[in-house]
């Protein structure tokens, strides 16, 4: 199956990198999809995700085709 | 010579006459009075609200001045608050500015929160969002949450005056402290926090007047260096520490 990756402001900026496109034999959850697109680091716990921009927690299991976005917390006033 | 009168909200803005009405009879809580807080009672000043509760114990600093538009050189030092009601009276006498320039207790935030129509969360800590979440979800008062850091904003509405409607908290859980950064130790782009507060304020004034549709259970996302939008869909935490049993099948 193929998930397209996602990573919007301040962490495309860290990560260098706004879009990975994975190949995958396996189920994956979430936060394996980031370990996997971001070189096996572990997923943060801050980092808020969406998959198919619907809000989700780390271990949904995505599906063939779907959309894996993260995104960093904001707090500044 | 100057005449209030000609800056009716009414004429300002080509309302009918009952939601001008709305919007001269409603209060509004706003925590926070930095870039976003500024931005959002000035607009909501300038858009004919009638009272405005201004909560923030900071001070004026020269290092606020390229974002938080209310305050100027002569107010460094003072209570932001009193800053804020100073320049907000120049531009819409009529508006009433409660300005409380100190942290609320619970209590007193309970109070608050219960006598305002909708609240506007212009802070710049989770500490106070979290605390003011949860005097919303005990108070049933929509909350509108706006934040920005360096190039990229996020603003949502939480109907928690309904039941089954998701809460700020369960958005961010209380890991999300630990990664706290703020505008002053990050900075922020100075125009992205007018464009954050006036979204604020826009939602805070469709609330107010039940209108249209507001961002209530979505997160919508602005990416400054791409000038990119983007909406995420929120759900009710069913284990949400904060907000679960206020839904449709517990004692509301």
């Amino acid at each position: 199956m193929t998930i397209t990756v996602k990573f919007f402001a301040s962490l495309r900026e860290q990560l260098e990198k706004s879009e990975v496109k994975l190949d995958s034999v396996n189920a994956l959850t979430v936060a394996q999809v980031w370990t996997q697109a971001c070189d096996e680091v572990p997923l943060p716990s801050h980092v808020l995700m969406a998959v198919n921009m619907a809000y989700v927690d780390q271990h949904t299991v995505v599906q063939d085709g779907d959309e894996v976005a993260f995104f960093p917390p904001v707090t500044g006033g | 010579m100057f005449n209030p009168n000609t800056l009716s909200p009414a004429k300002t803005l080509t309302l009918p006459i009952d939601a001008a009405t709305t919007l001269a009879t409603a209060r509004v809580l706003i925590i926070g009075v930095g870039g976003l807080g500024c931005a959002v009672a000035h607009d909501l000043a300038l858009a004919g609200v009638g009272c405005l509760v201004l909560v923030d114990f900071d001070t004026v600093d020269l290092s606020n001045l390229q974002r938080q538009l209310l305050h100027d050189v002569s107010q460094i030092g003072q209570p932001k608050v009193l800053s804020a009601q100073r320049a907000l009276q120049q531009l819409a006498p009529t508006v009433n500015i409660l300005p409380i320039a100190q942290h609320l207790t619970e209590k007193e935030l309970l109070e608050e929160v219960a006598a305002a129509d909708v609240v506007l969360d212009c802070s710049d800590n989770f500490a106070t969002r979290f605390m003011l979440n949860a005097a919303c979800v005990q108070q049933r008062t929509p909350l509108i949450s706006g934040a920005s850091i360096e190039f990229g904003g996020q603003v949502a509405s939480f109907a928690l005056n309904t039941a089954d409607a998701p809460c700020y908290h369960c958005l961010y859980p209380d890991e999300a402290e630990e990664a706290a950064t703020t505008c002053t130790q990050n900075g922020v782009l100075a125009p992205l926090v007018g464009i954050i507060g006036s979204l604020q304020a826009t939602e805070a004034v469709k609330v107010l007047l039940n209108i249209g549709t507001p961002l209530y259970a979505r997160l919508l996302l602005f990416d400054a260096l791409t000038a990119r939008w983007r909406v995420v869909n929120l759900v009710k935490d069913p284990a949400c520490p904060v907000c679960q049993h206020t839904g449709t099948n517990s004692p509301f």
